[in-house]
């Protein structure tokens, strides 16, 4: 075994402890780790290119951003604001449980795209979340409203990520698939998705369990 | 038939306005940064496949000398006010919703209707669905809104400078990931783990798997890359071989142990770090620290869920 490779993953652990920038961090690491495996400099310059090239999808969100940013010239956060000022009980809570379920069954469906942070948590969700939150607190102060909206971020991600693998035709189900073909194991994706059921109530229970609590919390604060 | 190729195109015309916006902005000091760093990226959009191999590492090497060094700043160009934003938000009603909702409700039927209609690559449907969803929301708010010409643009591009080097962190990690494969990390880490387990005890071996599974996942940022070599190393011959485990239980719950990580690590910067860019939190780590305590529970879950079903 050659223990050196181990080289790029400390790189990471020390760039992030440092907080030096990510992206220097990233280079750096994966040139620690080709030296270490023996590769030249051009080579691993090459093998970082081409995967850099072909992960480009991922970077195509942002093609959204003239169309949300347009809509936020025109008071889109405003609106989604006063839509929830509105409404007579509305708690961060309450607003974002609503949103994790929405986001867990349409993900269940394969619906993975229709929402997201460039998406709906900050042109919409976030906002909402601040406009309950200052419902729930009157004078809402800069940290409490970021944690606020990192709660709204949070939900996204727990809501997509323990109830996509629902679907059948999700990545993560066919990479497995794939996978255990390779050593002689044959298995449907309906198999395997069912199993991903359980874990998405007990996201739901736990996340929305927390998010309950953070609405005390708030209440708490408000009676001190 | 429209495919990745005519999205990157668009993609790489958004990046290059912004770009060509930000050589043009007397308020920020570190234009030409930044102009460099959106310019960059619409060449890799447009000419990425054309550049060969090194010319894509140059191309990346680029953009991170540009973050490391500092040389972006935040483009700050002129904009409505809180109080006309309230008062337009007033005016216009809950019909400003329903541009937004165009993306989302076009990549939905995009999905459904144009996967078999050969006019679109069905490997890409949504994808594709969500880019045209962007031009009709666009042709929308110029049509009903009537802005002036430049500014979803300028708009845009001050978002874009808000989330800055963060945009491209999730294909730098990508590459690092590809490496990582390459030069076979993953064995060497998978034999540390697989060697680390005390042979006949069932709880031990499932906690190694699914612990595994998520401290692997946080360092690479992606469960994707922890799943083959964790299950290689632990879930097939000891999980599956030794003990008779369903390999079905094992694997579906594994990969979800490996999601519980996802959540507590800054190399999944699409989720995480991104976020925190995109809605101007003071802490980049702001929604890391808000998973965490959902992320530890779940992964209990997770790891348990594995120990009382998958072995009946």
């Amino acid at each position: 075994m050659n223990y050196w490779l181990l080289m790029g993953i400390l790189v990471v652990v020390i760039g992030f402890v440092l907080r030096l920038n990510p992206l220097l961090v990233v280079a750096s690491a994966a040139l620690a780790t080709g030296m270490a495996a023996g590769m030249t400099p051009l080579s691993i310059l090459a093998a970082f290119g081409k995967s850099f090239n072909e992960s480009r999808f991922v970077t195509i969100i942002y093609i959204l951003l003239p169309v949300i940013g347009v809509l936020e010239r025109y008071g889109l956060q405003q609106r989604a604001r006063a839509l929830i000022s509105g409404v007579k009980g509305a708690s961060t809570g309450r607003l974002l449980i609503g949103y994790l379920l929405f986001r867990q069954v349409s993900a269940a469906l394969g619906l993975v795209s229709i929402a997201g942070h460039a998406q709906t948590v900050r042109p919409l969700v976030a906002p909402m979340a601040e406009a309950a939150a200052e419902l729930q607190l009157p004078d809402l102060d800069p940290p409490t409203r970021d944690r606020v909206k990192a709660l709204a971020a949070a939900t996204d991600n727990v809501g997509l990520f323990f109830a996509e693998d629902i679907f059948v035709a999700i990545g993560s189900i066919l990479l497995i698939i794939g996978f255990l073909k390779q050593n002689g194991i044959e298995l449907t994706p309906f198999e395997l998705s069912v199993w991903a059921i359980p874990s998405a109530f007990a996201a739901f229970a736990i996340h929305g369990a927390r998010l309950l609590l953070f609405d005390r919390w708030l209440a708490r604060r408000r009676g001190a | 038939m429209i495919g990745l190729p005519a999205l990157y195109l668009l993609a790489g015309a958004v990046f290059a306005i912004f770009a060509v916006l930000s050589l043009g902005d007397p308020g920020n000091a570190k234009r030409i940064g930044n102009a460099t760093f959106w310019g960059l990226l619409a060449v890799s959009f447009v000419a990425g496949d054309r550049i060969g191999d090194v010319g894509n590492g140059v191309l990346a090497l680029g953009l991170v000398a540009l973050a490391g060094l500092g040389l972006m700043g935040r483009s700050n160009p002129a904009t409505t006010t809180a109080d006309e934003r309230s008062e337009s938000a007033n005016r216009l009603g809950n019909r400003l919703f329903l541009p937004a909702l165009i993306v989302p409700v076009t990549a939905l039927i995009g999905t459904f209707f144009l996967k078999d209609s050969g006019w679109i690559d069905p490997k890409q449907v949504t994808l594709v669905s969500l880019g045209i969803g962007v031009l009709i929301a666009l042709a929308t708010c110029y049509l009903w809104l009537k802005p002036p010409v430049l500014a979803p643009w300028q708009e845009g591009g001050r978002l874009m400078d808000s989330v800055g080097w963060a945009a491209v962190l999730p294909q730098m990690l990508a590459s690092l990931g590809a490496l990582f494969a390459l030069t076979g990390v993953g064995q060497v880490v998978g034999g540390l783990a697989g060697a680390a387990i005390p042979s006949g005890n069932l709880f031990a071996a499932v906690s190694a798997y699914a612990i595994g599974m998520a401290l692997f996942t946080m360092i690479m940022g992606n469960a994707f890359a922890a799943f083959p070599i964790m299950t290689a190393a632990i879930a097939l011959p000891i999980l599956v071989g030794q003990f008779g485990g369903d390999p079905a239980i094992i694997c579906a719950i594994g990969m979800l142990a490996g999601f519980s990580g996802t959540l507590m690590t800054p190399m999944a910067a699409n989720f995480n770090i991104v976020p925190a860019a995109l809605l101007e939190l003071q802490d980049r780590n702001a929604v890391i620290k808000a998973q965490i305590g959902t992320a530890l529970p779940l992964l209990a879950v997770n790891l348990l869920l594995i120990y009382f079903l998958g072995f009946r």
